[in-house]
């Protein structure tokens, strides 16, 4: 069941726009909420003066230096990537850990999973984290229970977190479909993997931040810089500097 | 990595364990009645009380039976077969060791090997993670060996055990210098690992949460790094200089005991470190690395 299946029919996942991107934690808090019903996802100590819990989605935050002009930052949301090479799902030793031939959908089966840590340890994203209630590992299952659940609206068969972005920065689609909205997305905004290096060959993609306007030469503040006070105005500037 | 102590006192146990009961399927030594019992005895507590140590380590050990079942894709579960296979392959050596019942001691050799094996199995559980690039390089599964074969020979009481416990120094030392520049040597940066380096030079603005969480605890952990130096040299001395030393001076037995008390404590050293020092990539997105 480890095994990885040789080829999937569908490469459901995520694209990520990291320009449209605000911060806001909004695909955090709908993940942990959608995600809490049934076994749950448990905190520790939530109220408390040292809380802790299980999350299967992060937002980061980095600031980046070009080479010439300001800083720009950056809001990054991390979750599974549902990698087609997923070093999680071969190294799991009792078969909870495994990906679907249908849809590429990485999963943990509660039921078979002892708590080990291998997956968590072989994820070079971070994205598994061990529920310290239940002792097994827990992820973003890419909204199984909403994407095929007939009983929700059909606006409502997306992920939690890609429903409740504001401003519309999560796409949820077939990425092995190249004339997928999100396929063409990926191809016209250069959609990347994230740490290729490692070769885990990751569904998901992010977009890069759009270049930002040209940075004008003189200071916009410029006409102001020069500005001579007349009529009562001038007059107080000439009596106050006097003073 | 958490050093957790159970993985800790699991690898290092168990390996000595494997090891000396690879040396006595090998038949370097052949020991007979209630020696041999307790000779045989300490080679599978040693490796059992590590088993033991093992489960103690999982969130949901009611599943720990099913670790059996992935044998075709997972180190865990080929560890589990293996140290099973090798038990109870060895067990009749041991019992005509025991009862001196002469019986054919060529299971003691395939016995000996499969000890050998599972240790080589425990190691590729690490050696197979790219993403702590310390432990994906050779000298995961060479120091994991060594560890069990000096073990083994010195517990063994073996005449050339001061020469596997120099070497092991010495390649535990190159693991510790050569270790040190895996982390780069992989290529992995904040700036891979967010694709933002195409931008400019990224560095982390603000955590995606103020309270810990299981990856800060789990895999970028920092604490006593800064006794590092000092455990490196206590292990490199006490898991093979100080041993073969005290299998020089020391005659007979006690020597060994002794070697073998001080090797152990250096392997704790050491395998302390291998956790506390394996540093994980996805520390880099929380600015750790």
């Amino acid at each position: 069941m480890t095994a990885l299946p040789a080829h999937t029919e569908k490469k459901l996942g995520l694209v990520i726009d990291l320009d449209t991107c605000v911060g806001c934690h909004a695909c955090v808090t709908a993940c942990k909420g959608w995600n809490d019903q049934g076994a749950g996802l448990s905190d520790q100590n939530p109220y408390g003066s040292d809380p802790s819990g299980a999350f299967l989605n992060r937002v980061h935050s980095y600031a980046v230096q070009p080479v010439e002009g300001p800083a720009q930052t950056i809001n990054f949301p991390r979750s599974c990537l549902h990698c087609e090479d997923a070093p999680c799902v071969t190294v799991c030793p009792t078969g909870a850990s495994y990906k679907r031939a249908e849809d590429g959908i990485v999963l943990v089966n509660a039921d078979d999973c002892m708590g080990c840590g291998l997956c968590a340890w072989a994820c070079p994203y971070g994205a598994r984290e061990m529920d310290a209630d239940q002792g097994v590992m827990k992820k973003c299952t890419l909204c199984v229970d909403r994407i095929y659940n007939e009983a929700l609206p059909e606006e409502d068969r997306a992920p939690a977190c890609v429903r409740t972005c504001p401003t519309g920065a999560r796409h949820f689609g077939d990425l092995g479909d190249p004339d997928s909205a999100v396929s063409k997305l990926v191809v016209q905004r250069g959609g990347y993997d994230l740490m290729p290096e490692l070769r885990t060959r990751p569904t998901n993609k992010y977009l890069p931040p759009r270049k930002k306007d040209v940075r004008q030469e003189a200071s916009l503040l410029a006409p102001l810089l020069d500005l001579q006070a007349t009529g009562f105005a001038g007059w107080l500037d000439r009596v106050l500097g006097k003073l | 990595m958490n050093p957790a102590p159970s993985v800790i006192v699991f690898s290092v146990l168990s390996g000595a364990g494997f090891g000396l009961l690879a040396f006595l399927g090998f038949g370097a030594v052949v020991p007979a009645g209630w020696p041999a019992f307790f000779w045989w005895g300490l080679g599978y507590a040693l490796a059992v009380a590590g088993l033991l140590a093992a489960t103690f380590h999982l969130g949901n050990p009611k599943n720990a039976r099913k670790a059996f079942s992935q044998v075709r894709t997972s180190w865990l579960s080929r560890e589990a077969w293996a140290a099973v296979v090798t038990l109870v392959t060895l067990a009749p050596v041991a019992l005509s060791d025991w009862l001196g019942l002469g019986w054919w001691r060529g299971g003691g050799v395939i016995g000996g090997a499969l000890a050998l094996f599972t240790v080589l199995t425990t190691a590729m559980i690490y050696t197979q993670i790219r993403a702590v690039p310390r432990w994906h390089f050779w000298t995961t599964p060479v120091l994991f060996l060594g560890f069990a074969v000096t073990g083994g020979m010195i517990l063994a009481g073996q005449a050339l055990a001061p020469f596997a416990s120099l070497a092991l120094s010495g390649v535990l030392a190159l693991a510790f210098w050569l270790g040190d520049g895996r982390f780069a040597a992989a290529g992995a940066t904040l700036g891979s690992a967010t694709g933002l380096a195409t931008l400019g030079a990224p560095h982390v603005f603000e955590l995606p949460h103020t309270g810990g969480n299981y990856l800060l605890r789990e895999m970028i952990y920092v604490v006593g790094r800064k006794h590092a130096q000092r455990l490196r040299v206590i292990a490199v001395v006490c898991a093979g200089l100080a041993p073969a030393v005290l299998v020089g001076l020391v005659p007979g037995g006690a020597g060994f005991a002794l070697a073998g008390l001080v090797h152990l404590l250096g392997a704790f050293a050491a395998r302390w470190l291998f956790f506390a020092e394996a540093e994980h990539v996805v520390g880099l997105y929380y600015g750790k690395r």
